[in-house]
């Protein structure tokens, strides 16, 4: 029994850095109605920049600094050249077009800070509490709560600058309809400046977290591919389904991988997470949290 | 003055329902037919044969089978990777296991299988859209990997997964070398083109095209939803599990699952964007842009490093390609969101008018 | 529209220049550089790539090349990805004066698909510590070189050091071993020989397989904290690597009882895990450290004129570099061997490399020479075997540093061979090849 809470606290913690990812995904596609796949490539240019930065001896909230001062000049730029000549354009040009941007970003990345991986630590270990593990026996690491707690200031932050805000309620203004927030006075092209500098912010964060699990490398642009069926399952518009999905398909995948796993051969995580997002689909098929407008077939 | 079809009268029903009612339509594909078969293993060293234009004639395949999905269907799949893994697995295993199967039957029998498991992963386009659906389509993508990596007799038992592709023999004659592979392949793209090309202004090509306009209004007037979008993702993979065959077979030799990763997904819906959706001539348009870019840029950057000995550092160089190419595909989705077909379809009209565009 | 026909011509332009360039020269021997400086596994690419071509400038400035034929090359990116590794071969093949010496690939999905490639065009494919183990079987792969040692061998080297650290394989009974591996074909060659240890051994052996690319192993590791294994082995790629040995700290598990497969032992696979790297082990079959008369050479003949081929010059003697330069000198010494053959002071063609390669003899009085004497073993092949080595090191990480903490272990060849007879024995079978015949034992 303390197995299975174990495995499920981890794969609920685990999902959490799966959310933080997907939370980048949902920002932008609600405000823009664009699938950003460059998400990936701004969480490694954010951790690597951030990272790089460190290691030439920079304050730490320095680095944090100019990181984020990078990450909305991208975000900036990229409205300014890619998006805003493209709007009006069907949602798979424009997604064709963050794939594009994927690439310039890698390159980026690499070119300037090179591709040798680096190590990141925070000052929280990544080890299991000893008391927990001794009362209980039950393994659950301190930076993984810390991760979880991150987030959830995240989120809480990002509700309220949804809800609360000037800004804010621009923002969903312009994700129900461009042409009517346009009508009333809202600044198009600041709304998408400000999305895409809030969800490099988001990158950053989410770099940070990845960054000490994995080492700040290429492969953090792989996260990804973890956030997207988390996506599917929360629906692509809403800040609390990235959080909610990502728990479940966290756990779920997890107590897949540990219990079904051996039955089959193993390394069913790959596409586990999808399979449970597809079946929910079939449900529900505009996600858990997803608005309702989509049209059913 | 050069492609106007004023004087080409059609007295015939058979005349005007012909697959190119234009005579000089006729005529450029005659040539470009007579290029590819005659000129072209003529004059293409090695090196164009096994390192572009194979690549090239697959990808093209392989984004006429997207195309007919994406473009004429209008549904997203992110896993044609995935059918044309099961397309060249399941040729191998057809070549393999059936004794004195001819090869051809054997591609034929990687089609239908990557067709069958399209119909199964096109299940949820029954119920979802846009990127959801194309999000769903990956599930596809790692299950099949997996499923290859899982189960021995899909390798024939293998110790590491990996399957190398049997002879190609037709008719007592032995495709090895690069041209005759070339020429194997270009046979079968041209003619599963020509298929496609005719099928997409047929009965079923009109009902995929109305599904894409609008679904709704095309189930009112009686085409059935199910069949038709199950159709569309049968036949898409059929044609990608065919390019997997051949990717393995004309190309690789040796492949295994990780051949078949996600990025050739990407990669191909890119050709499909690139090219233009809804194009047959797109679909081979985006296929040599996005092979053949890439080796060009990479061709070039060689050229000038050498011509002008500039000692650049190699990683500076494959960053620098690596942002070219994708800003070149950020410029051409923005100069021309409907792909190079559609540059090509302003060049005709243009053309049609030359010299006296007044 | 323009600026599109501008760039279109541009283009056009510098391919039909291409084809023009490349004057052939005599005395020169040409090897391709097809590796990869971008992606995921670009710490692995660069730092081989480096390795082998610094070496190739030091005997092209010490020596003048071998008997003054002097080394060339060129770059091509593969990306790790088969279509590409494919493209970059099929460019370098023909290069002037006698085409490609021997290739690289660096990858062991792109040797698979070389294999016939290679064989049909005669260019020897050399796949050091990667690839296809059972092309050790000359008589089958007369053209593929999986030379030194293969991960077949390996996996029987680290069960010796295994037992060694138990006392003896009469201790392995009862044991646990658990193989962590990358859900791949890589992943999946230590299997069978793995399974034979087992039974011979009768250790108990659990797989667990981590989907690609290996950035989560939460499960993974929990299964192994459930299992309690007294050894892991970790056969990961790229950041597979740091999450496990990340995972291994979080769940407590000794790294010290971790072994790597030597693509999970270079320093850009510790670095990253920062201390909870510490302790953990990994085989290799090339040590790291810049104490060795080659490195130092590359260091006066190529780095002091400002040559060299690392813009970071930490990474001189890391392990990936060091193995670049194995690569170097495996390549120099087959090149070495053809001209003793076939006439010093030529050009040699990839057919001529092939008989160099097949008869290669490093004995450590030519280490000594070479001055890489416990840099790497020494090595012998032939028609029959072209494997040649089959030994391997244990390497521990100490934070900072790989400190080597074993002799040379040679594999279990007399478990190895005849599983690599048998399944290139099934490839012949399927593929319609008659071996050849080799002198048994030559």
């Amino acid at each position: 029994m303390t197995f299975f809470i174990e495995v499920l606290v981890g794969g609920l913690l685990a999902g959490v850095m799966y959310s933080l990812v997907a939370l980048g995904f949902v920002l932008i596609y609600k405000a823009s109605g664009v699938f950003n796949f460059a998400q990936g490539a701004m969480v490694f240019l954010a951790a690597l920049t951030f990272v790089s930065l460190l290691e030439m001896n920079w304050n730490f909230w320095l680095a944090l600094l100019v990181t984020l001062v990078v990450m909305v000049g991208v975000g900036v730029l990229t409205e300014r050249i890619v998006l805003r000549p493209l709007v009006n354009q069907p949602p798979i040009t424009l997604f064709m077009a963050t794939i594009g941007l994927t690439f310039v970003l890698e390159g980026l990345s690499q070119m300037v800070w090179g591709s040798q991986p680096h190590g990141l630590e925070l000052g929280i270990a990544d080890v299991p509490m000893e008391w927990l593990s001794q009362k209980w026996n039950i393994n659950i690491s301190k930076f993984d709560l810390f991760a979880a707690a991150v987030s959830g200031l995240l989120v809480a932050a990002l509700a309220l600058f949804f809800q609360k805000t000037r800004i804010g309620r621009a923002l969903r203004a312009v994700a129900d309809d461009h042409q009517a927030a346009l009508a009333v006075g809202i600044s198009l092209q600041h709304i998408w400046a400000i999305v895409w500098a809030v969800a490099g912010f988001v990158a950053l964060v989410a770099g940070m977290m990845w960054g000490v699990r994995n080492g700040v490398q290429y492969a953090l642009t792989f996260t990804a591919l973890k956030a997207l069926p988390v996506l599917i399952l929360g629906g692509f518009e809403s800040v609390p389904g990235a959080i909610i999905g990502g728990l479940i398909i966290g756990a779920s995948e997890k107590l897949a991988e540990v219990y079904l796993g051996p039955y089959v051969g193993g390394g069913i995580e790959s596409w586990f997470a999808y399979v449970i997002a597809l079946l929910f689909l079939l449900v529900r098929p505009q996600g858990l949290f997803g608005e309702k407008i989509i049209d059913r077939v | 003055m050069l492609y106007r079809e004023a004087g080409q009268f059609r007295s015939t029903y058979a005349e005007d329902m012909q697959i190119f009612p234009i005579r000089q339509d006729r005529i450029a594909l005659m040539l470009l037919l007579a290029v590819g078969f005659v000129v072209v293993p003529m004059v293409a060293t090695q090196y164009w044969f096994s390192a572009l234009l194979i690549p090239f004639l697959i990808f093209s395949l392989a984004t006429l089978g997207l195309n007919i999905l994406t473009g004429y269907a209008g549904q997203i799949s992110l896993g044609t990777a995935a059918f044309m893994a099961v397309g060249a697995f399941m040729a191998y295993n057809a070549q393999l296991r059936i004794p004195g199967i001819p090869i051809l039957a054997s591609f034929a029998i990687g089609g239908l299988c990557a067709a069958a498991v399209g119909i199964v992963f096109g299940l949820p386009s029954l119920r979802i859209k846009g990127f959801y659906l194309a999000v769903a389509t990956l599930a596809c993508q790692f299950l099949v990997l997996w499923t290859i990596n899982r189960v021995p007799w899909l390798t024939n038992h293998s110790a590491s997964g990996v399957i190398a592709a049997q002879k190609i023999e037709i008719l007592g004659y032995t495709f090895d070398t690069p041209a005759s592979k070339y020429l194997l392949t270009l046979s079968i793209v041209a003619l599963m083109a020509l298929a496609a090309k005719n099928l997409m202004r047929s009965e079923t090509g009109r009902a995929f095209m109305a599904v894409r306009d609008m679904d709704v209004a095309a189930e009112v007037i009686g085409i059935p939803m199910m069949k038709t979008k199950l159709l569309a993702f049968a036949i898409s993979s059929f044609y990608c599990g065919v390019a997997g065959a051949l990717y393995a077979y004309c190309y690789l030799g040796t492949v295994e699952p990780e051949a078949f990763v996600l990025d050739i997904s990407f990669r191909v819906l890119f050709m499909v964007i690139i090219g233009g959706v809804g194009s047959i001539l797109g679909s081979f348009l985006g296929a040599g842009f996005i092979t053949l870019v890439p080796i060009f840029l990479n061709l070039g950057t060689t050229f000038i490093s050498d011509r002008f000995d500039i000692e650049i550092s190699h990683a500076l160089v494959s960053n620098m390609e690596l942002i070219t190419f994708g800003g070149l595909i950020i410029f051409f989705l923005i100069v021309e969101p409907n792909g190079l077909a559609r540059l090509w379809q302003i060049a005709k009209e243009k053309l049609r008018l030359w010299p006296f565009p007044h | 529209m323009k600026r599109t026909t501008l760039a279109l011509a541009c283009i056009a332009l510098a391919a039909a220049g291409y084809t023009g360039t490349a004057a052939a020269q005599a005395k020169e021997q040409f090897v391709p550089a097809n590796f990869y400086w971008v992606g995921p596994y670009a710490p692995g690419g660069s730092g081989i790539a480096g390795g082998m071509i610094d070496y190739f400038k030091m005997i092209n400035n010490k020596d003048g090349g071998i008997n003054g034929v002097k080394f060339t090359w060129e770059k091509c990116e593969t990306e790790y990805n088969n279509g590409k590794g494919v493209e970059c071969y099929e460019r370098s093949k023909k290069h002037p004066p006698t085409g490609a010496t021997l290739i690289h690939p660096l990858s062991t999905g792109i040797t698979y698909s070389l294999i016939e490639k290679g064989t049909a065009d005669k260019i020897p494919i050399v796949s050091i510590g990667y690839g296809r183990t059972s092309a050790a079987d000359g008589r089958v792969f007369p053209y593929v070189f999986p030379l030194i040692t293969t991960y077949w061998s390996q996996a029987t080297a680290m069960i010796k050091f295994i037992a060694s650290k138990e006392g003896g394989t009469a201790k392995l009974k009862g044991k646990k071993i658990v193989l962590v591996y990358h859900d791949s074909a890589y992943g999946k060659e230590p299997h069978a020989v793995l399974k034979k240890e087992a039974e011979r051994y009768g250790f108990e052996l659990t797989l667990l397989a981590v989907p690609h690319p290996g950035n989560e192993q939460q499960s993974q590791w929990l299964q192994i904290r459930q299992i309690k294994p007294n050894w892991v082995i970790l056969w990961g790629w790229g950041v597979m690597n740091p999450t496990a040995i990340k995972a291994a700290a979080k769940i407590g598990f000794p790294r010290d009882h971790m072994i790597g497969v030597w693509w999970s032992g270079a320093e850009e696979d510790v670095i990253p895990a920062g201390s909870a790297a510490k302790g953990y082990i990994a085989a290799g079959f090339n040590v790291s450290g810049q104490n060795f008369p080659v490195i130092q050479d590359i260091k006066k003949y190529v780095y002091a004129k400002n040559e060299g081929e690392m813009e970071d010059k930490s990474r001189i003697g890391s392990i990936y570099y060091n193995r670049g330069v194995v690569f170097g000198i495996v390549t120099a010494e087959a090149v070495r061997k053809a001209q003793e053959h076939f006439g010093k002071g030529k050009s040699m063609t990839g057919e001529q490399v092939q008989w160099g390669l097949e008869h290669l003899n490093i004995s450590a009085a030519e280490l000594k020479k070479l001055g890489a004497t416990g840099f790497m073993q020494p090595l012998k092949t032939s028609c029959y075997d072209h494997e040649g080595g089959g030994q391997v090191k244990f390497q521990q990480w100490d934070g900072t540093k790989w400190k080597v903490i074993t002799d040379w272990i040679t594999a279990d060849k007399a478990l190895v061979r005849p599983m690599i007879e048998e399944d290139a024995a099934k490839y012949a079978k399927e593929k319609g090849i008659t071996p050849r015949d080799c002198p048994k034992g030559g």
